[in-house]
């Protein structure tokens, strides 16, 4: 009886993860027009790679007396990664950032520079292809299950959580877009509602204006959260920066 | 951030077969038409002119105006017979000048 009981239990858990999210795990490529997904596919013709060949270039000047480039591979498969001298997970982006502030010129880059962006989607690049392989580190727990709660969470005027759109109504359409399942795979992305490249926080941020919530702070533990939670969602994915989006 | 633009051509250029050459520049080509958070009218700053001259000769041009998007992406197809340098230029507003050169090998 008691098995039985732990089976049905199972049974409900499933089919409740399932229900979550219904169908295989959608990339935001394969919801972009075929022109959009060209754009991304020709190398020539993404304009992220503006951003990439300028990432080249800083990381050979600043990085690679440290790093070896090959070394970069898996790099952002495996971000956030926790910081035991921190004491909390960081993004790629903000690791970019210390690493530069505590070796090579005194300030961090801030969010959303260029600089940083460069950086992000020159290491990010390196591992195209390679599957989104998020740690099994015990330290990163408490705060994915954070971003987890967050995801669930209902913010702003609106009164939307992410999930309620990427989870329960991919596919459907909010102001004639397509709502995609919200994975993290091209980033940092050219996104052309931008005319330029954007990390993901940036992208979270925007969402999270979309339903009139106040946006949480660049590099703020929140979006860090959320980030691991993405990232956990999404893996096995292929990342595929430099993406581009619509 | 110091101009950036990208050339591409193909692996191999075989004479009097035609090519495409394929150019792509960072440059906000803000139209003029749009206003700051305080109100101000942000002034126009676009590409005014793309030229390609292969030794010297024009053999391609092109005028941009503003709602051109920014980061332009220029693809235009050229035929050469003999080996030459293919100088791209783009200039605009503010002062805006930029170029590249490619050196072609046809076989």
């Amino acid at each position: 009886m008691r098995a039985r009981l732990g089976v049905a239990l199972v049974l409900v858990l499933v089919l409740a993860g399932a229900a979550a999210q219904a169908g295989p795990r959608r990339s935001g490529f394969d919801d972009m027009s075929p022109a959009t997904q060209a754009m991304q596919r020709d190398d020539a013709a993404n304009p992220a790679w503006l951003w990439l060949k300028d990432g080249e270039q800083r990381f050979a000047a600043d990085c690679a007396r440290c790093h070896g480039v090959e070394r970069m591979r898996g790099v952002a498969a495996r971000h956030p990664a926790f910081d035991a001298r921190r004491g909390r997970p960081l993004t790629l982006g903000e690791r970019i950032g210390i690493c530069q502030a505590e070796n090579v010129k005194g300030a961090p880059l801030a969010p959303e520079s260029d600089a940083r962006l460069a950086l992000e989607s020159y290491v990010a690049h390196q591992s195209r292809g390679l599957p989104i392989a998020p740690p099994a580190d015990a330290r990163l727990a408490p705060f994915r299950e954070r971003g987890a709660r967050l995801f669930a969470q209902r913010f702003g005027q609106l009164d939307l959580s992410c999930a309620a759109c990427h989870d329960r109504r991919p596919g459907q359409r909010l102001a004639g877009s397509v709502i995609p399942q919200g994975h993290p795979t091209g980033y940092p992305v050219y996104r052309l509602e931008w005319q330029g490249v954007g990390s993901l926080q940036r992208r979270l941020r925007g969402c999270l204006t979309g339903i009139r919530a106040e946006p949480f702070d660049f590099d703020s533990a929140e979006i860090t959260a959320i980030e691991l939670h993405l990232m956990q969602r999404a893996a096995g994915m292929k990342i595929e920066t430099p993406g581009v989006r619509p | 951030m110091a101009t950036r633009a990208l050339v591409h051509l193909p692996a191999a250029i075989r004479r009097g077969e035609p090519f495409e050459v394929r150019a792509l520049i960072a440059h906000p080509m803000e139209t003029g038409h749009r206003v700051d958070t305080q109100g101000q009218r942000l002034p126009r700053d676009i590409i005014r002119r793309f030229e390609a001259r292969l030794d010297g000769e024009l053999v391609f041009a092109a005028d941009l105006h503003p709602s051109i998007a920014a980061n332009p992406y220029i693809v235009f197809p050229l035929v050469v017979q003999a080996a030459g340098t293919l100088a791209l230029s783009w200039s605009g507003d503010r002062g805006f000048a930029h170029g590249e050169s490619v050196a072609l090998q046809p076989s």
